[in-house]
């Protein structure tokens, strides 16, 4: 399911620098062109992705981020961002580094499999969770890491990462109310804004 | 894609149907990057689909080592079209419905435009090997004199593949308000060694062909045919891939067979077809031609007066970028278009950056495929969309 996350807008400096790590179709880097005046680039290897990002006139960088970000220096960026796909990378920590070595600051966000749907999937049917958030099934799933929002604010503690600001989101009934009193449990995607 | 605006049968077939190259005199003096002045030359060109009212919507096709201007279409009696007539047309991805499409013949080539088979005006004679050193900075100048010809203040993009890249490249850095968009396919900032040792050889072949003269076969009625199809069959070998050449020829024979007891020489495939395409190119190019547009490329060096440094080079120019490589091309590796790329996002420039999967060698940017047409086209209809809003 997809959130609406227009919010991290306020994160993002006008006319900084953004990377975004698997940027998808470019309609996130689009808007942040729009409205913050943004100069972005999306990372992506999917044909149908790049075509869209250069339909709408997105820069788009074709590359495969499981071999690495090394040709991006230091600090070369405000912002770097990444939209699920945490969850779909080979070493989600050592990415996590490369983030905040590339840019001041990141933004991450990634499905919280500590949602009640997931784990009552998990636990009353025994089978991994097939659900509006992680439409796979586990054979074919690109999401290669499961976690939860708490195991991934236990990482960054571990790794000297600073979280400056949360969001939890949820679409569904009765998550998007609950989600504030037990956020573990009912947060469907939760959004991260870092820095080191 | 729609073909609605176009009146002629012919366009349904994504044709830019019969053409006719078109010749001027440019008699303003060109200096060139060596300190010779060119008083006038004459460049020969085509141009396909046409001028909006606001002259926005040129595109200059920049050709490489061995093109001509002839890019699009069929002259009279001909089945072969232009040489990149599967990427210029109606409907396709450099679109002659939406854009006016300029692509000229270099100076220093010989198809038509002044080159080493011009009279040289000082003896009356071919120019042959005396003619001047060339640069891509040259035949950038030289194609701005055209722009003005044309009335046109502005290109759309530039577009070039290879040597054509550099052109693009080049332009951005040395006339940043005169383009919007360079696209810069199978391109590089600088040839490697290896680049260099290919063009040696190929120029070496030329020289030692006894009809060479020291360049001026065209006085002793001579042509030095030989060399030249020696050159074009090393430069052949570089520009396809070792997988496509197993591919297309792998062992296979065309004469005699490779049994004990025969003493009947043996043809592989490989060396008839090689053998065809250096005596073809022979027939058309000239050899002074290829030597000096070897040795532009050799010396192209986009960041050599920005203190070697690209990035440097790069903050000079405003315009966007689109980047292509392919993957199996090792004259111009994917690896040097990535350099070209980050150098542009390192110095803040809108840039985007394909790279195609392909087994043709650096030959493929000439060659149907369907992820390039699609990426090229993708990128160059959100422009036309663009310029058509603003009219």
């Amino acid at each position: 399911m997809k959130h609406n996350i227009d919010f991290i807008e306020q994160w993002i400096e006008p006319g900084s620098r953004v990377l975004d790590v698997g940027c998808g179709d470019g309609s996130v880097l689009g808007s942040l062109r729009d409205q913050r005046n943004v100069l972005g680039y999306g990372l992506e290897i999917d044909p149908e992705s790049i075509s869209s990002c250069l339909e709408k006139g997105v820069n788009v960088i074709e590359q495969d981020l499981n071999k690495g970000l090394n040709n991006f220096t230091d600090q070369s960026f405000d912002t770097v961002l990444m939209t699920h796909t945490l969850q779909a990378l080979r070493y989600p920590h050592l990415v996590l580094d490369e983030i905040l070595r590339i840019g001041g600051k990141g933004i991450v966000t990634f499905p919280n499999f500590g949602n009640w749907r997931t784990r009552a999937y998990l636990s009353l049917r025994g089978r991994m969770p097939v659900t509006k958030q992680l439409t796979y099934q586990w054979y074919d799933t690109p999401n290669i890491h499961f976690f939860t929002y708490a195991d991934f604010e236990a990482l960054c503690k571990e790794r000297n990462i600073t979280i400056l600001h949360r969001q939890f989101l949820a679409n569904g009934f009765p998550d998007r109310l609950l989600k504030s009193v037990w956020p573990n449990l009912f947060t469907e995607t939760a959004v991260y804004h870092l820095s080191r | 894609m729609s073909l609605e605006t176009s009146d002629n049968h012919n366009d349904l077939s994504g044709s830019v149907g019969l053409v006719k190259p078109q010749k001027v005199v440019i008699e303003q003096p060109l200096k060139l990057a060596c300190g010779v002045t060119l008083p006038s030359h004459t460049l020969a060109y085509e141009t396909y689909g046409s001028l909006n009212k606001d002259n926005t919507n040129a595109i200059l096709i920049c050709h490489a080592l061995s093109g001509n201007h002839h890019a699009a279409g069929f002259y009279q009696d001909d089945t072969k079209p232009g040489w990149w007539d599967q990427y210029i047309g109606p409907g396709k991805p450099i679109d002659s419905n939406r854009f006016y499409i300029v692509c000229v013949n270099n100076i220093g080539s010989c198809f038509g435009s002044t080159g080493p088979t011009s009279e040289n005006p000082q003896t009356g004679q071919p120019f042959g090997a005396d003619f001047p050193p060339l640069r891509a900075r040259d035949w950038v100048e030289s194609q701005k004199l055209l722009m003005e010809h044309l009335n046109i203040d502005c290109w759309a993009a530039v577009v070039g593949g290879s040597l054509g890249g550099m052109q693009a490249m080049r332009w951005s850095l040395e006339h940043p308000e005169k383009l919007q968009h360079a696209v810069v396919i199978a391109s590089a900032m600088k040839l490697t060694a290896q680049n260099i040792a290919f063009n040696e050889i190929a120029r070496k072949a030329i020289k030692s062909d006894a009809d060479f003269c020291d360049g001026n076969y065209l006085q002793h009625n001579k042509i030095p045919h030989r060399g030249l199809a020696l050159a074009r069959m090393i430069g052949h070998v570089t520009y396809l891939s070792d997988e496509l050449m197993g591919q297309k020829f792998g062992r296979d024979l065309k004469a005699g067979d490779l049994l004990q007891g025969k003493t009947e020489p043996v043809e592989f495939q490989i060396e008839s077809y090689l053998n065809y395409q250096g005596d073809k190119f022979s027939d058309f190019f000239d050899a002074n031609s290829y030597i000096l547009i070897t040795k532009m490329l050799d010396y192209f060096d986009l960041a050599r007066e920005y203190d070697h440094d690209p990035v440097a080079a790069f903050k000079h120019a405003t315009c966007k970028f689109l980047v292509i490589s392919f993957s199996s091309d090792w004259r111009f590796s994917p690896a040097r278009s990535r350099e070209i790329t980050d150098a542009l996002i390192a110095a803040g420039k809108n840039v985007s950056y394909i790279a195609i999967d392909s087994d043709h060698g650096h030959d493929a940017f000439l060659l149907p495929n369907q992820r390039y047409q699609q990426a090229l086209g993708d990128y160059l209809s959100k422009l036309a969309e663009k310029i058509e809003d603003a009219q």
